[in-house]
């Protein structure tokens, strides 16, 4: 039993930062393009001490304004669902909770292209669609888990399942009959797919609210440990469960709508990664939400590093990828679980 | 009205006649209404019941399935209002207590709760020290020294690496006894702790509790099927049969043969033992007499 103590979190999520940083160098090398390690590094340092006029056009438009942005994203994006996966699992008490697989991806897709055809030209109006779709469809699912008062662990992940199944069968509808404009970019986006080239302030709008999320999260990391021992217990340990659930619920539903929003549904993500993390340092959630959350981001950003030269110069979407790894990791866990 | 029911009459002068000092826990007719749904007629309802415990007294709460034994612990737990009536802990209604405040004065352990994901012994103790901390903390010197002592007085001090789940049914009771002890509580509640453990388990543990109420001023209130051992650890008993409160008092005063009989439908027999400690016999081979049975019947 080693204790916890700010000095072994701060190693270990320094040690996972030191990881996603390598990552990070070896997707701006990799690509249609490749650029040798020596470049990049006297590039790179030419951009930081203010001398942009001696980097090469071709540098600069492929490094800093196709792959850095999108490589940023991945880190946003990965953090936010893997968060949001581990949240889903203490609150739901369901080490299989992942906000693919219970369809908040989907409710939150839904949400996205309603308000695309409801109100195009609103601004905040696709974000908020999203987070509306996410909060609406764990509600549903959550209800739907419940027999006789209790939350089945069976039920609550069919619950799951079916909702995506039947909302992806109303967003197909819909993205037929009403929006045929671009039905490979659709498509392309409902899979999961990094590739969309975002506005910075934007970019800014999800690191803020993400920080926002993930922080509320964090502040209730030791009422979840308890959370998941059960909600009378946490109760009679001083855990306002109400409360607790409450912030959870909406931050891990903002995390996926944030995440949906600008990279549709990337799956099994929330799933993996706080499993790995969980293997590799334990499963208290005050260490587990900041791992977790570099975490995903090095699980997405190799993922889509993949998912961009695996084919090249065609690309897969990112979701294709973590699908592939994570379907059988879902199998896995879930035998040995019944085991 | 069977003869439970007009023993009940008779019993109700017993709790007021104890001494009032140094009470640490007041029920005073206190009542609750389990309702499923709105307008209509509740399930299950636990009538007033009134009975005190002081610091280092272990209260046994007995009473068939259904008599309303986890309803009221949950009432002294404060985790249900009482539908009328007080529960006092120290003089403060213990429903009306902070969340916070309470976990820091009532320690509950429940029936075993299935865990997610894999704990170590020690951790799991260690979550005792929650409500002392605040919600962002790392575990003090002082947490854990507390944590460790917990599992001394468990003699588990050879369990806190193991994992939760890979412990024996025995052990793990005495980890969650050992968590319910690092909340350094005033009072200790029990539900059905002995269940599933075998009867050196439930001899220990229930001395070990006696020692425990006295050691740390504890009250300790358990409910229990085990009227043998409640008639051998326990300062008081309150009998409970659906939702009715029968008797308060001490062991000798509550088990009379008929009573029991009545109560729990099976033929037993009562002998006094040392210090006047009721013994409970079970009487396999007599049949229960006729009119008892089409007593329950009518019920």
């Amino acid at each position: 039993m080693r204790p916890l103590t700010l000095r072994r979190m701060l190693w270990t999520c320094g040690l996972l930062c030191v990881t996603l940083l390598a990552v990070v160098v070896l997707a701006l090398r990799l690509g249609a393009v490749p650029f040798p390690l020596a470049d990049l590094g006297q590039n790179i340092l030419l951009l930081i001490t203010g001398h942009p006029e001696k980097v090469s056009t071709d540098f600069r438009l492929i490094m800093v304004d196709i792959r850095l942005p999108r490589i940023l994203l991945g880190i946003l994006v990965g953090a936010a669902l893997s968060v949001a996966g581990a949240s889903f699992q203490a609150l739901l008490r369901n080490p299989l909770a992942d906000p693919y697989v219970l369809g908040v991806s989907s409710g939150s897709a839904l949400g996205v292209i309603l308000a695309l055809l409801l109100a195009p030209a609103i601004p905040l109006m696709t974000p908020l669609g999203a987070f509306l779709g996410a909060v609406a469809t764990i509600a549903a699912v959550y209800l739907m888990g419940r027999r006789e008062g209790h939350l089945d662990s069976g039920t609550l992940l069919l619950a799951g399942i079916v909702s995506a199944s039947f909302l992806s069968a109303v967003i197909m509808f819909l993205m037929t009959t009403l929006a045929s404009r671009d039905l490979r970019g659709i498509a392309f986006w409902l899979m999961g797919d990094l590739s969309t080239t975002l506005p910075t302030s934007l970019l800014w709008t999800l690191l803020i609210g993400f920080i926002l999320a993930a922080g509320a999260i964090f502040t209730t990391a030791s009422d979840l440990n308890l959370l998941l021992a059960g909600e009378r217990e946490a109760m009679h340990l001083g855990v306002e469960v109400t409360r607790v659930k409450l912030v959870v619920y909406i931050s891990a539903s903002l995390l996926t709508a944030l995440a949906v929003s600008v990279s549709g549904a990337i799956g099994y993500v929330g799933l993996l990664v706080p499993h790995v993390m969980r293997l590799l340092f334990g499963s208290d959630y005050r260490l587990l939400i900041p791992t977790s959350a570099i975490g995903g981001a090095i699980a997405v950003v190799l993922a889509d590093t993949l998912a961009r030269t695996i084919v090249a110069p065609t690309e897969l979407p990112v979701g294709a990828m973590t699908a592939m790894v994570g379907a059988p990791m879902f199998i896995y866990l879930l035998r040995r679980r019944l085991a | 009205m069977n003869a439970a029911e007009s023993m009940a009459a008779q019993s109700t002068s017993t709790p007021e006649a104890r001494p009032r000092s140094g009470v640490r826990v007041n029920v005073q007719q206190a009542s609750f209404a389990h309702v499923t749904r709105r307008q209509s007629a509740p399930v299950f309802t636990l009538e007033a019941t009134s009975f005190q415990a002081r610091e280092r007294e272990l209260v046994a709460i007995l009473g068939p399935n259904a008599s309303g034994k986890s309803t009221l612990l949950r009432l002294i737990a404060g985790s249900i209002p009482p539908l009328s009536g007080r529960v006092e802990l120290d003089g403060f209604e213990t429903s009306r207590l902070e969340t916070r405040t309470r976990a820091q004065r009532i320690a509950m352990v429940q029936q075993e709760s299935p865990l997610v994901f894999p704990v170590r012994a020690g951790d799991y103790v260690l979550q005792g020290r929650h409500p002392h901390g605040r919600s962002l903390w790392f575990e003090s010197e002082e947490d854990y020294a507390i944590a460790a002592n917990a599992l001394a007085q468990v003699g588990a001090e050879h369990l806190r690496d193991r994992w939760m789940h890979e412990i024996s049914g025995g052990e793990k009771q005495r980890i969650v006894l050992a968590r319910a002890l690092a909340q350094q509580p005033l009072l200790l509640l029990l539900d059905e702790p002995t269940l599933h453990l075998d009867i050196g388990a439930q001899v220990e543990l229930l001395a070990r509790l006696r020692r425990l109420a006295e050691e740390n001023r504890y009250t300790v209130i358990i409910v229990t099927h085990e009227l043998s051992l409640a008639a051998e650890f326990a300062d008081q008993v309150v009998l409970l049969h659906r939702g009715k409160c029968l008797r308060v008092g001490t062991p000798a005063e509550v088990y009379q043969r008929e009573l029991l009989e009545q109560v729990f439908e099976a033929p037993l027999d009562i002998e006094s033992g040392p210090e006047g400690r009721p013994r409970v016999i079970i009487q396999g081979r007599r049949e229960l007499r006729s009119n008892l049975s089409s007593g329950s019947s009518s019920g």
